[in-house]
Parts: structure tokens; C-alpha cells; sequence
């Protein structure tokens, strides 16, 4: 048996054929479970097809099963990099439909962990970025701050990153004066020095420009029109941050700029974060200034439930207690779709609720989906290298992307 | 109802439906504003042009969620939720088609490309067709899965569990044993309108209907034959026992027992 090669009608070189390569499932660059096939024309990206949904869980579904209160803690596990951010979401829309006013220290507290949650995703995934297009110690140094966060949510929770703090109607627990002033000084004393020294290597650094300018660019028509949101959306110009168009707890009482790109290629993206960190620390510092003294929870006994001392003295709250974590909280019928900003981009909650104690359908739009669907489109005529970049600034963590 | 909620606060909801009724016309079914959203259910062979309509004249620039939703008791018993948002009048709809396993709803990858995706995955998880998704796969479920998992009649332990075999050397599919019955609490109080039989209460349901009451209407008629109700015929009988009052007209209520001491009272 024996072939031909075809002749190339113009060079006279020797026609290679497409080929198909697979990426992933099991791939450090692939952050998480990403199964790429790449159709390849010698190292040039001619197609991408995306195999997700190997960590999928069926989270929609099993809330569909558990009362209001026992879906939370399914949050803290779709995007374990930002959890308090897939939470935040979701407090939103019960609250949404319990029309249930948040006392404000508590408006406050969500407002400044969620920042704390932004800079410590940011830390993972610049990092990660990073070490993708081929820098070790950036990631080492961003990791430390990003262990500092661990810390604080644990000081505040219990828990270093599946907190389940946020509730519907405020947060869990209140913290104390000590963890917000070390906060306040860990801004200036590690986050600012930290933070600064690995960019220091990394954002004027050649090889790493090299990888990221001019890859992988998207107009702002298709960032519209591909569902691009967050990070992703801003580095095309478009100024659309949540935070501010829409604001929801105490974002509205926050004075932070939204940092846009204009070349949108993965570079913009990068630095987008970059500056995404230090207005977070502004908004951080601000939360800390102003944060009011006051109850961190609704005292609406039919949703929050009593402090464990007040059921030592009260009987009537003693059955609060035990009926909201054995029955649960009832929530009018209705359906709302609540977005806000995660880290990632725009994190949005559509619950429907039939009058009963659990949700009829909490669907959970992750903000992985649009962007990793525009893989195909913004890694077509790339080298195969420019795919861990590009997958790199999309931002990708697939406990979000498959539920 | 004023607004309480510290939700995203968006541009206000005023004047949108009339808006988009006079826009799409015929083709919106039905447009309310619920919970501070605007929910537009449109027919079901209407939705591309609707959504081009929205899109196009009222400035709905991005499609951000395909959400499916399962009322198995109704006809058509998938709902298919578009979640539109404006960056421009900064706003967001909700829009709804109604449809069923065997009605195929248009597709709307031609008006955003990134509703491929959303699409498959509401295939995916109910079932819905969408007709002109050229790509249609299964996106989120196992290679060769079966059936639709979001579906409310979809146990939610599935059917299938995989485990990897020693023996075969490769991971391999088997009918899901549990060791126990996954339990399913129900916390509703069953005074607050349980439509079920609590368990024992079958016990207490009448199964036959109740025989017609027997009344007695003469002391005469005991219903112990004849001898008996000449018995109780005859009037006259043995004269009633003296009725002795022995206990006082008025007793005092009990006295009260001694007042606990109170709390923090060192006695």
C-alpha cells in the first residue's frame, strides 16, 4: 500500500493535512477539566471544540431538593476560586423575593469580603496566567497574599474557602474590630508591596508581552454579542461593571474607578486585573472607614434565625430556631434573575420559587460559558501556545463553568 | 410594595411593557412585571423575530442566559427563558416561550452566536428541540448519556453510576444501588395544606361510607327485639336512686401552689 503526497499548487512544498489534537481533559494549563479538540493546520489553531461539563455535579438540581439555607453552601463550590462571590448572587435573589431589607453593617460586610474575594480570585488567576505563558515566581509571591485572604475568611467564618457566610438577610456571624484593622493594615503593609513586587516582573517583562499583546482580540460588537461580561468586556473599552450600573448592598455608597482596556487582547485583560485589585483595595479601605455598628442580620425571625443565646431565655425563639433549620423559610412565588459582578464577570442567579420552602429551579448562569464558547472564534488562526494565554485571561474555573 | 432589598438596582421598569407590547404586538402573549422584572411570555414560533425585535429597537444587546425550567403538570410543560440585558439603557427582560417535548423552538444562534451553547444545554438537561441549531450535542452529561437529568420526573439519583473495575481494567457503567433510600424530608406542616395521608392516618380514613345513622325516636324502640322493647315500654320502674349533693355548692378554687422563686433570688 502506498500514497502519494499531494503537491502544494503554489510553493511546491508538501501539503500537510489538517490534524487533530487533543487538549486536556488532564492538563495543568487547562485549568481544571477542559477537554479541547484542536483542529490544527502544522502549529495554527484552525478550530476549537470545547468539551465541558466533566465536573458537572447537577448543583441546579440538588438545590432543586434542599431548602433555601441548605443550596448556600452549593455556591461556595462553583467557583471555589471567588466563592463568597457565587453566594453574594444568590443571598440577592432570596432577598429579592423576600423583599428583605439588610441592615446596613451587614450591607457593608458582604460589600467588603466580596472585594477580599475579588483580589484573592485575581491572585489565582493572574498567577495562573502567568505561569502559563512560562514565569514561576509571580505566582509563588501572588499565592502569599492570596493565603492572607484564606486567613481573614477564615477569621471571619470559620472556613478558608467555602465560608457559606453570606445569608439571606445579612451574614452569619458579625466579626471583630481586630480582624478589620488588620485588614486595613495588611492593605498597605503586604498586599501593596506584594503585589506591586510581582508585577514588578511581569507587566513591562518582553517574553510576557510577547505571549499576550495582540492575542486573541475581540471588538466590542462581538464582546456584545458573544455575552462577554466582567473583566472580558472591559478590556474590549466597553465600561460595564455591575458594581456601578447596577449596584446592589452598599456599592452605590463606594467611590472606585472601572479600569477599561482598548487593544482587548489578552494583555488588556491581564492588566484590566491588575488595576481590578487596587480598586478593590480603595473599596476595601473605604468599607473599613465607614463601616457603621449594628445588627448583621434582619431581624425578621420568620427568615434569619435567632441568636443561640436568645434561645436560652426565649421560647418563642427557640422555635424560630428550630423551624427555620428543619422547615425552613417559605418565599413568595415569583421568579427573578439577579446578576452581579463575581470576579469572573457577571454571575447571575434565576430562581423560581413556587411559595414553598425550596426552589422550584435555581438556574445558575456562569460566566465561563459565553466566554469559553468564544474559544473557537478567538484562538482561530493562533499558535497552539497562544491557547493556554487566551485560556488564561478568559478566567476559567470549571467548578463554575459545569455546576 | 416599596422596594427593601438591597438587589442590583437597575434603570427603572416604567413604560417597558407598553414599550415592547406595541413593538412585538400580536406576537406578546403576555407581558406583567413581577418582583421588580419584566416578564414577557411570546409565542413560540415568534421568538427569533422578537428577539431580533428587542434587540434591534429596543436596544437589548446581549443574550445572557438560556434558562430551562419543567411543569410537568401542565401541556406544553417546559418553560425556555432568555435573560436579555441592555448595556446601552442599561435594563435587563426576561422572555418566555412555552414548549413541549415534542414542539421544536426556533433557534436564536443567528442573532447571538453564544446562544449555541445555551441552547444545547437546555437540550441537554430537558429535552427541549431547538430547530436550526446546527450543533445540537449533549454539552454538560456524560458521553452516551441518557435521558434528560433536569426533568422534575428524573430521580435525582439518576439510574446509572459508574465505577472504575479492577477485573475489566476500565471504568464501567452499573445500575445505581443505594444502601440506602435516599431520604426525602418533607418539613411542610401537614395543618398548612398537605395533600397527602400522613403515614397511619390511612388507618383512621373511613374505606366504606358511613351507614346511615340509626336514630332511637322512642325509649321504646331499643332495637333489642321484643322482649326488651316491652321492657322499656313499661314506664313505670324502680324509683330512681336519691341523688346526694355532697359537694359544696361553691368550693374555692385550689389554692395556688407556693410561687417559685425567681430567677437570680438566692433563697
Amino acid at each position: 500500500m502506498s500514497f502519494t503526497l499531494e503537491q502544494s499548487p503554489t510553493t511546491g512544498d508538501e501539503v500537510i493535512s489538517n490534524y487533530t489534537i487533543n487538549f486536556g481533559p488532564q492538563h495543568p494549563a487547562a485549568h481544571g477539566v477542559l477537554r479541547m479538540v484542536l483542529e490544527l493546520d502544522g502549529e495554527l489553531i484552525e478550530r476549537v471544540d470545547c468539551h465541558v461539563g466533566l465536573l458537572h455535579r447537577g448543583t441546579e438540581k440538588l438545590i432543586e431538593h434542599k431548602t433555601y439555607l441548605q443550596a448556600l453552601p452549593y455556591f461556595d463550590r462553583l467557583d471555589y476560586c471567588s466563592p463568597l462571590a457565587m453566594e453574594h448572587s444568590y443571598v440577592l435573589a432570596i432577598e429579592k423575593l423576600l423583599n428583605l431589607e439588610v441592615p446596613l453593617r451587614a450591607q457593608y460586610l458582604r460589600v467588603l469580603f466580596a472585594e477580599l474575594t475579588r483580589i484573592c480570585n485575581h491572585m489565582l488567576n493572574m498567577g495562573s496566567h502567568v505561569m502559563d505563558v512560562g514565569a514561576m515566581t509571580p505566582n509563588l509571591w501572588l499565592f502569599e497574599i492570596r493565603e492572607d485572604c484564606l486567613n481573614f475568611f477564615e477569621r471571619a467564618s470559620g472556613a478558608r474557602m467555602h465560608s457559606a457566610w453570606f445569608r439571606p438577610g445579612g451574614v452569619h456571624q458579625d466579626v471583630p474590630q481586630d480582624l478589620l484593622d488588620d485588614i486595613d493594615a495588611w492593605l498597605d503593609t503586604r498586599l501593596r508591596p506584594l503585589f506591586n513586587d510581582a508585577m514588578s516582573l511581569v507587566v513591562d517583562n518582553r517574553i510576557f508581552k510577547q505571549r499576550n499583546v495582540d492575542i486573541a482580540l475581540v471588538s466590542k460588537e462581538d464582546a456584545l454579542a458573544w455575552g462577554f461580561s466582567g473583566p472580558m468586556i472591559r478590556a474590549a473599552g466597553v465600561p460595564w461593571d455591575l458594581r456601578k450600573s447596577q449596584p446592589y448592598d452598599v456599592y452605590d455608597r463606594m467611590d472606585f474607578e472601572i479600569p477599561v482596556g482598548t487593544r482587548s487582547d489578552c494583555y488588556d485583560r491581564f492588566m484590566v486585573r491588575v488595576e481590578e485589585v487596587h480598586q478593590s483595595a480603595r473599596i476595601i479601605r473605604q468599607c473599613i472607614a465607614e463601616m457603621p455598628s449594628g445588627p448583621i442580620a434582619s431581624d425578621d425571625r420568620k427568615v434569619v434565625p435567632p441568636k443561640r443565646a436568645e434561645m436560652k431565655s426565649s421560647m418563642e425563639s427557640l422555635i424560630h430556631h428550630f423551624k427555620l433549620y428543619t422547615e425552613g423559610f417559605h418565599v413568595p412565588a415569583g421568579e427573578v434573575y439577579v446578576a452581579t459582578e463575581s470576579p469572573k464577570g457577571e454571575f447571575g442567579v434565576y430562581l423560581v420559587s413556587d411559595g414553598s420552602n425550596k426552589p422550584y429551579r435555581c438556574k445558575i448562569r456562569p460566566t465561563a460559558f459565553s466566554h469559553l464558547q468564544a474559544m473557537d472564534f478567538m484562538c482561530k488562526g493562533h499558535m497552539l501556545p497562544d491557547a493556554t494565554a487566551i485560556l488564561g485571561a478568559i478566567d476559567v474555573v470549571f467548578g463554575e463553568c459545569d455546576r | 410594595m416599596s422596594v427593601l432589598h438591597s438587589a442590583p438596582r437597575m434603570a427603572s421598569n416604567e413604560g417597558v411593557v407598553a414599550a415592547v407590547t406595541q413593538t412585538l404586538g400580536a406576537k406578546l402573549l403576555n407581558g406583567r412585571e413581577e418582583h421588580g422584572e419584566i416578564i414577557l411570555t411570546v409565542a413560540r414560533g415568534a421568538i427569533g423575530e422578537c428577539l431580533a425585535a428587542l434587540r434591534d429597537t429596543h436596544q437589548y444587546q446581549q443574550l445572557m442566559e438560556i434558562a430551562g425550567a419543567d411543569y410537568p403538570q401542565r401541556a406544553e410543560r417546559f418553560d425556555v427563558v432568555y435573560m436579555l440585558l441592555s448595556v446601552t439603557r442599561n435594563h435587563r427582560l426576561i422572555v418566555k416561550v412555552t414548549a413541549s417535548e415534542s414542539t421544536p423552538v426556533p433557534t436564536v444562534t443567528h442573532l447571538w452566536p453564544n446562544a449555541g451553547w445555551l441552547e444545547r444545554e437546555v437540550f441537554d438537561m430537558y429535552g427541549v428541540i431547538f430547530e436550526g441549531n446546527t450543533d445540537l450535542r449533549r454539552i454538560l452529561t456524560d458521553y452516551g448519556f441518557e435521558g434528560h437529568p433536569f426533568r422534575k420526573d428524573f430521580p435525582l439519583t439518576g439510574y446509572v453510576e459508574l465505577r472504575y473495575s479492577e477485573e475489566d481494567q476500565r471504568v464501567v457503567y452499573e445500575p445505581v444501588k443505594l444502601a440506602q433510600d435516599l431520604r426525602q424530608f418533607d418539613f411542610m406542616s401537614p395543618w398548612e395544606g398537605a395533600d397527602y395521608v400522613l403515614p397511619g392516618d390511612e388507618n383512621a380514613t373511613p374505606t366504606t361510607a358511613a351507614p346511615t345513622p340509626t336514630a332511637t325516636p322512642t325509649p321504646a324502640q331499643t332495637g333489642a327485639g321484643a322482649k326488651a322493647n316491652a321492657a322499656a315500654a313499661d314506664t313505670k320502674s324502680a324509683g330512681a336512686p336519691a341523688v346526694h349533693t355532697t359537694a359544696k355548692a361553691d368550693a374555692a378554687a385550689p389554692k395556688k401552689t407556693s410561687s417559685r422563686p425567681k430567677k437570680g433570688d438566692k433563697a
